[in-house]
């Protein structure tokens, strides 16, 4: 069998992505050990790992830390929660259940850039927006999500995005549930909800481990949600490590330290990846 | 002079060796059965001389060709697969003349081939249809037809009945033993059902963990079975195989030709029950009316054995009777399980 | 024993209050684009009113929507042909000529994909600009191809995995050789795969904002740039601000409910069934 024929096939894409893993990723790990400012070119002193401690000095840092763990969490636990209730509830037939289900999932697709806004304006504006219509219906005073819990008002908006994601991926899950271990169940006299904790949750726990590490890996690259709202702000309060990188990138211009950030990230990054990594490979034939 | 000659067949996949050493000459025309459990390699050689699979070591040929190294496309061979493997995107014609159509054979030829073979198969009003809209027994056919169209100089078939119903297993059997008479093409077929092999074979191989154990027509591999395992391999229910220590009454009608670790063989229809006098007690343990046979399961000092008439019995389970044994219908074999004796059979 | 008709009928209530409050942004947006800019800002919100076409126009004229729109389209077509035409000889090789390596550089390729974006962002910042290819489709269109490219070969190679082996050996039989069976076989068998793959991305390009917002701004910026562009400007705009988006994202969202089923398979990677 000739050999070359495979590689030659392969080879384009093997490169590519070669090219795209480590011509970034040695930069950044160059770029973070030397001092470089965009808005200093010519000063490219070796600065060894002091971008590193001034990236974790950085009165912003641990609160950003903070925020996109605590984003990254509670979006995940909302989804997967909600979302496996909500597939429950689709998962035997009804009328209107394709119109429900293509309901469900539309928030997915929506572009992050208009999510944002949508909810920044429409939603949640304090005065004119459809939450504050809703809660001075029901005699409160609305509430000004964006200035006063702005980090809420975006895990809102990122969750609402992602429900349908982990819905979908629990309703796909559920169609292959066993139904005859189901019905053997019932006859040895189990009530739905010994059924639901013994039979369907384990089926489960597969897709909630995929999801939520998925969740994990692109939940930490939330950006324009933040940026086109809060802008991180009020102060760092809903600041996410993303962003932090990214004031430093490209509005302070810092290179090294945003390196340093940016490299630290990656590290989060792959922690989890390792994990989902295997649990893929396990299912590759 | 053989026509398909395979010398000194080795396979290996990776450490596991699969092929050990199978040598077999086939005849011009001939039906060959390749018959054996699960894992015995027969598929394992039928891709081998399909060249789906690469020859470890060995030669192969064909109509005086070395084919051992060509590739599947050029040896001149056609194979029915066991899920039939049609395209499922193209219809029952273009199924039919696909390969035709790779060798740039001229369109009226084609067209001609195809209807001849779809006719031969009761295929035609389905030519326009596809793989989808047709039945298992049909998908069959169209498989068959696929191989027919090409008249190839080797028909392969990989147990190709193995996914039919009982039924339709029955009826098609019986239409590719009618179209084998018609076309006279050499075949080779692989099952691990012996009542295919013995009915459509007109020479069985039976295989054993890689190796060939016997070639024979069906009904020597009946008669003759040259080691213990082709013995009970072959017919419906097994042989009886009782150790010559087990029944002394049984091994005394052997008169003295059995060794002291061998065994005895009789084939169910070489034990009579019955409750009056004569030959060793026994226990009536199971009875299977089939209707045009009866079955008897029968211990006897101990030993399991099936017994087989033609007539209906009274006898019930529980039952004590007297079991006898026909002197000439005794198969010896010694301690290794090679055979040693067969009954004399008028043919 | 059939389920309880109450149970049933309850259920059925709360699938369809879950979905109409889930998709309720979504049906809020859609009718605030048909209002006028005092109709969008009415207090106590307005249900019923008469829908004018007047904001579709005005973005337009405004911003230039066109422009936007045709780098979008642009950038999320070219992207997912180019990845494409990368990807389906990779996912070929790795499906029909599989080698123990095969798997390891499979799981390699997806896990390029985890990566963060933001790790990138400078040195494909400083690069763009080095190059003079800051704001220009070109980056843009590289970076999407890139970032789907690991998708796109592993979705492509579960539909080349699920053509049954016997088909390609029947193939074989019949005297085809590689070119032949990928001709007449492969490619006809592996269409449906390959429209749902690219759907998928195109997707995906089409509504990428990390990077669109960071390399382009006037010239190559997408439907991203010219949405971000509305996070505070004068005057009122929030009817504006929904057709634009409207238009944004209705194609997206339409082609989602159709490839809801290659969205389980590409993003989680194979990994749920």
């Amino acid at each position: 069998m000739n050999r070359l024929l495979p590689r030659g096939l392969m080879a384009p894409a093997v490169i590519a992505l070669l090219l795209w893993m480590l011509v970034p990723l040695l930069m950044t790990l160059w770029f973070s050990l030397v001092n470089y400012n965009l808005m200093q070119p010519g000063q490219h002193g070796f600065a060894g790992l002091a971008n590193y401690e001034y990236f974790i000095t950085d009165p912003d840092f641990w609160p950003a830390v903070a925020n996109t763990l605590l984003l990254i969490g509670s979006v995940i636990a909302i989804t997967v929660v909600l979302g496996v209730l909500l597939a429950l509830l689709v998962n035997d037939p009804f009328p209107g259940r394709g119109i429900v289900r293509v309901l469900l999932i539309s928030p997915f697709f929506v572009m992050p850039a208009v999510n944002a806004l949508l909810w920044k304006h429409m939603m949640m504006n304090p005065i004119y927006g459809v939450l504050a219509n809703v809660w001075k219906f029901f005699g409160l005073t609305p509430v000004d999500w964006l200035t006063d819990v702005p980090l809420v008002s975006v895990i809102v908006m990122v969750a609402w995005q992602w429900l349908p994601f982990a819905c979908l991926i629990f309703i796909t899950s559920l169609q292959s549930l066993d139904r005859e271990q189901m019905e053997a169940a019932r006859m040895d006299g189990a009530s739905a909800v010994q059924r639901f904790w013994y039979l369907t949750l384990p089926h489960l726990a597969r897709p909630m481990a995929v999801v939520i590490m998925i969740e994990m890996i692109f939940l930490l690259s939330v950006f324009a949600e933040i940026a086109i709202t809060t802008a991180g702000g009020p102060g760092n309060e809903s600041t996410n490590l993303t962003y932090l990188i990214f004031k430093q990138s490209l509005m302070n211009f810092d290179v090294g330290v945003a390196s340093a950030g940016a490299l630290f990230a990656v590290v989060l990054a792959n922690i989890v990846a390792v994990f989902l990594i295997r649990i893929i490979g396990k299912n590759l034939d | 002079m053989a026509y398909l000659q395979l010398k000194n067949i080795h396979k290996r996949f990776d450490d596991v060796h699969v092929i050990r050493g199978v040598d077999l000459d086939i005849r011009q025309g001939e039906f060959i059965v390749f018959v054996g459990p699960s894992g015995c390699g027969k598929s394992t050689l039928l891709r081998l001389i399909a060249g789906l699979e690469h020859i470890t070591s060995g030669g192969l040929t064909l109509d005086g060709r070395d084919i051992t190294h060509m590739p599947s496309g050029q040896r001149d061979l056609a194979m029915v697969f066991q899920s039939y493997a049609l395209y499922p995107h193209m219809s029952v014609y273009d199924n039919m003349s696909f390969a035709l159509k790779l060798a740039k054979v001229p369109k009226d030829q084609i067209r001609r081939k195809v209807a001849h073979a779809a006719e031969q198969l009761k295929l035609t009003p389905y030519l326009q249809r596809t793989p989808r809209e047709l039945s298992g027994g049909q998908r069959q056919r169209v498989a068959i037809g696929r191989a027919i169209v090409r008249a190839p100089k080797v028909f392969l078939f990989d147990e190709p009945l193995s996914n039919l119903d009982a039924a339709l297993r029955g009826n098609t059997r019986v239409e590719i033993h009618k179209l084998h008479v018609e076309l006279g093409a050499t075949s080779i077929y692989v099952t691990h059902d012996q009542v295919e092999a013995m009915t459509l074979a007109d020479r069985v191989v039976v295989f054993k963990d890689g190796v060939i154990e016997q070639v024979g027509t069906p009904l020597e591999l009946y008669d003759r079975p040259a080691n213990r395992f082709v013995a009970q391999f072959i017919g419906m229910p097994s042989m009886n195989l009782v150790a010559a220590d087990a029944i002394p009454a049984f091994s005394a009608r052997s008169d003295g030709r059995l060794p002291v670790n061998g065994f005895l063989g009789v084939r169910p229809e070489g034990l009579h029950v019955h409750a009056a006098e004569g030959g060793e007690p026994g226990r009536v343990e199971l009875i299977e009316a089939l209707g045009a046979d009866t079955l008897i399961h029968v211990e006897v000092g101990g030993v399991p054995l099936i017994a087989r008439q033609n007539e209906r019995t009274p006898l019930r389970v529980g039952d004590a009777v007297r079991v006898e044994l026909d002197p000439t219908q005794l198969h010896l074999f010694d301690a290794q399980g090679q055979a040693i004796a067969h009954p004399e059979t008028v043919s | 024993m059939p389920p309880n008709p109450w149970f049933t009928t309850l259920r059925t209530l709360g699938a369809w209050a879950a979905a109409l409050l889930l998709f309720f942004p979504l049906g809020w947006l859609f009718l605030t684009a048909f209002k006028t800019e005092l109709q969008a800002i009415a207090v106590p919100p307005l249900f019923v009113f008469e829908p004018t076409l007047e904001n579709f126009g005005e973005v337009q004229r405004r911003s230039d929507y066109l422009l936007y729109a045709r780098n979008s389209l642009i950038t999320s077509v070219a992207s997912t042909v180019i990845g494409l035409l990368i990807a389906a000889p990779a996912a070929y090789s790795m499906a029909f000529f599989r080698t123990k390596r095969t798997r390891d550089i499979l799981m390699w390729m997806l896990s390029t994909k985890m990566m963060p974006a933001v790790g990138a962002l400078l040195p494909i910042y400083v690069l763009a600009q080095t190059a003079g290819l800051l704001d220009s489709l070109s980056a843009l269109t590289l970076v999407f191809t890139l970032s789907n490219l690991p998708i796109m070969v592993w979705m492509l190679y579960s539909s080349y995995k699920d053509i049954p082996n016997e088909i390609l050996e029947a193939a074989r039989m019949d005297g085809a050789n590689l070119w032949a069976e990928f001709r007449h076989v492969v490619l006809p068998l592996s269409v449906g795969g390959l429209a749902s793959t690219g759907l998928l991305c195109l997707v995906l390009a089409w509504n990428e904002s990390f990077w669109a917002l960071n390399l382009t701004s006037a010239k190559a910026g997408t439907l991203a740039t010219l949405i971000a562009s509305y996070s505070s400007p004068e005057g009122l705009f929030w009817a504006k601000l929904s057709a634009a988006s409207l238009m944004a994202i209705a194609p997206i969202v339409v082609f989602g409910w159709f490839s809801q089923k290659q969205l389980v398979q590409g993003l989680t990677f194979g990994a749920v069934k």
